[in-house]
């Protein structure tokens, strides 16, 4: 079954929501990291929570008219509608008055979330209309959804996602390096709102896939992602949407194929899945590979300190020096040293001398630079300045 | 309205729904002057995982283990926010979204897949609340406040908000010199060797108790909007901090008034039979307050931020 939801073979519906849930997703992890980028995350949970009250003002508006109140099309414009007006809520109070972005982005969340559940309360106690099916837009849903509803969903999402990526040049500009975005004449504060719009699309599509209170971490969740495989923000744009794409696919598919199994949710876990495993695998910022920096950087420490310690003749120890000396055959179980052992010590300790003499010196300011206790001076001056250091040392130190 | 009907349908809703809006509007005067206004927001979505949890282990939806589920998923996520926020190095932010969207996703889910229909548990309930069903059956009227017969049968719902009130307002009288100190200037409260970091989170965790004690009865959209709207209000009505709680509590008082009265009688007024959600009003109102300040409050503009003191 899910072999056959992740091969598209669920028939005609679950094939157009699998699809229009990845272009969506690819649409949300593209439009997400420039709102990541530019440290706003969070207006999106603003702007999702914000079209509550719109869903349902459309909804008794095309039920005033004698319509069921089913039509996504009327629905998703109100949506639109309402999440614009607390964008545009959030922006104006948080340039206007003296709060702070968060407070602003709380204050329209709870506000327009609190007035849609009024608006709720009044649409139950009609007579007239269908709410069943309103319910969906909190948490997304994609049972009983009509054939028109899917055709909506799929069509939009890829208008979406074409939309992103036409103005991504922009968009990656005004994110990296406004200042220089400016200096070559781009106006930052239309191409600003143009994310913002771009945003307000991919939230507005994705609220019947994944629900109004999820969308934000389709947004959120890819970037974050991206970000850890990569130092290039043209390449965090690819990765996110990769990302987003990817979570929505596998979450459309086991959600089409398993009972019970909402479709919000579980693109959202997926996702969380995809983060996780970027947060501890990842190649350079990765949990793992952090800590095997540390452990490599520690090992480099106790070797050093203990062949100095050898050099010098004093006995070792520290159970972890000993144990890497002894491993590198550089020491006997009992501490002694071996005759590589000391070997490696005498160039230690000449190591330490030499250093010891450019860190005097001016002239050497930049070698010294590069000193940090671990770095072997081989490395960092050439042979020429090597002898003129080795001059300078005085002889008695020098063993070899 | 006479007492007889005033006092077992209305009376017990509006003083929990006042308590709910003070004990959440006075730690977030704090949040708002942090910019940790969203951790409200946060908190609220991942109570529903940490209810469900202790739902499916101790198998009853008892108030107690609920309130430690809650309690204990407040504690988990704002540590998970802070791992991913330090392991990944990315900002706050990014990194609340991240665990709270998720935390959310994955209630939903179990809620979802195990079978919570035969109980009075799902996402609605969780996000509306019910503040009109809090309803004191014993009294007949206002004599009943001093019938100790009567007092036995009052909803739990409101000595527990009023416990919690009392123990925000006894945590940020206690700690008002150090938390007013660390929230304007973190680096002199450091200098003075004030322990800001636990400080810190020890206002997180009681905004987390006022969050999952309100949760049960209103519903975790009111909670966001008091601990948000009531002190923004306020902020720019004073530049005083000691002015501002009290504008803010005073604010906090009439959202709850005001949305609670507009909720049960309002729809009658122009015609309609129901009234609709209290707690969406209230959230509604409160808004409303905001906006109103935003338009005409004294200190509304950044350049009259001169220093709080």
């Amino acid at each position: 079954m899910i072999r056959d939801a992740l091969l598209l073979q669920l028939g005609y519906n679950a094939t157009l929501v699998t699809l229009g849930a990845t272009l969506l997703g690819m649409a949300a992890g593209v439009g997400g990291t420039f709102l990541f980028l530019r440290k706003r995350a969070l207006v999106s949970d603003a702007i999702s929570h914000a079209t509550l009250p719109g869903v349902a003002l459309a909804f008794m508006v095309m039920v005033t008219l004698g319509g069921t109140g089913r039509n996504l099309v009327g629905l998703l414009s109100g949506a639109a509608l309402s999440a614009a007006v607390g964008l545009l809520l959030v922006s104006w109070l948080g340039t206007r008055t003296r709060l702070a972005e968060d407070a602003a982005i709380g204050s329209v969340l709870s506000v327009f979330f609190g007035f849609g559940i009024v608006l709720l309360t009044v649409i139950q106690t009609m007579s007239a209309g269908q709410q069943a099916g309103l319910e969906g837009f909190l948490l997304g849903s994609t049972a009983g959804m009509l054939r028109s509803d899917a055709l909506v969903i799929a069509v939009s999402a890829a208008l979406t996602l074409a939309l992103v990526l036409l103005m991504r040049r922009p968009l990656t500009l005004a994110s990296f390096d406004p200042d220089y975005a400016v200096s070559i004449g781009q106006n930052v504060r239309r191409t600003d709102l143009a994310m913002m719009g771009l945003v307000l699309a991919v939230t507005v599509v994705g609220l019947k896939i994944v629900g109004l209170i999820l969308i934000v971490a389709l947004l959120i969740i890819p970037p974050v992602t991206a970000r850890f495989w990569t130092e290039r923000t043209d390449r965090v744009v690819l990765i996110s949407g990769a990302v987003g794409g990817l979570s929505a696919y596998v979450g459309a598919a086991l959600s089409a194929a398993i009972p019970a199994v909402p479709t919000g949710p579980i693109i959202v876990l997926v996702g969380f899945v995809l983060f996780m495993l970027s947060l501890l695998m990842s190649p350079e910022r990765g949990v793992v590979s952090a800590l095997a920096r540390h452990r490599a950087h520690q090992r480099r420490v106790h070797l050093r300190q203990g062949l100095l310690a050898m050099a010098q003749g004093q006995p070792i120890y520290e159970n972890m020096t000993l144990r890497l000396l002894q491993r590198q055959g550089w020491a006997r179980p009992d501490g002694v040293p071996t005759e590589l052992g000391r070997g490696r010590a005498a160039r230690a300790l000449r190591d330490e001398s030499r250093w010891q003499v450019i860190r005097s010196d001016p002239a050497f300011e930049a070698a010294t630079a590069q000193d940090d206790g671990l770095t072997d001076i081989e490395t960092v001056l050439t042979a020429d300045q090597l002898a003129e250091v080795d001059a300078r040392i005085p002889k008695a130190e020098v063993m070899s | 309205m006479s007492g007889a009907e005033f006092v077992p349908l209305s009376l017990v809703p509006l003083l929990t729904g006042i308590c709910v809006a003070i004990a959440c509007a006075l730690p977030g005067n704090f949040l708002v002057l942090r910019r940790q206004a969203l951790i409200g927001d946060a908190i609220s979505h991942v109570v529903l995982p940490g209810i469900v949890v202790a739902f499916l282990i101790g198998g009853t939806i008892t108030t107690l283990p609920m309130l430690l589920g809650a309690a204990g998923a407040a504690v988990v996520a704002v540590g998970a926010i802070e791992a991913v926020r330090r392991l990944g190095r990315i900002e706050t932010g990014a990194a609340m979204g991240v665990v709270f969207t998720t935390m959310f996703a994955g209630g939903v889910l179990l809620l979802e897949q195990s079978d919570t229909s035969s109980v009075h548990l799902d996402v609605e309930h969780a996000l509306y609340g019910n503040l009109e069903s809090l309803i004191w059956l014993d009294a007949t009227g206002w004599s009943s406040l001093l019938d100790p017969q009567a007092l036995a049968g009052i909803p739990v719902e409101l000595p527990r908000m009023a416990a919690t009130l009392f123990v925000v307002a006894g945590f940020i009288a206690l700690f008002w010199r150090p938390l007013k100190i660390s929230t304007f200037d973190e680096g002199f409260a450091r200098t003075i060797g004030l322990r800001t970091g636990p400080l810190g989170l020890a206002l997180v965790i009681m905004a987390a108790i006022a969050a999952v004690a309100a949760f049960d009865a209103v519903g975790s959209i009111i909670v966001i909007a008091m601990f948000i709207c009531p002190p923004a209000a306020a902020r720019l009505m004073t530049n005083r901090l000691e002015h501002q709680i009290a504008w803010s509590v005073g604010f906090a008082t009439l959202a709850a008034v005001l949305g609670y009265v507009l909720a049960g009688y309002g729809p009658l007024w122009i015609g309609l039979q129901d009234s609709v959600s209290a707690a969406g009003m209230i959230a509604t109102v409160s808004g409303l307050i905001l906006a109103v300040t935003a338009l005409v409050g004294p200190h509304r503009q950044r350049g009259s931020a001169a220093p709080v003191g």
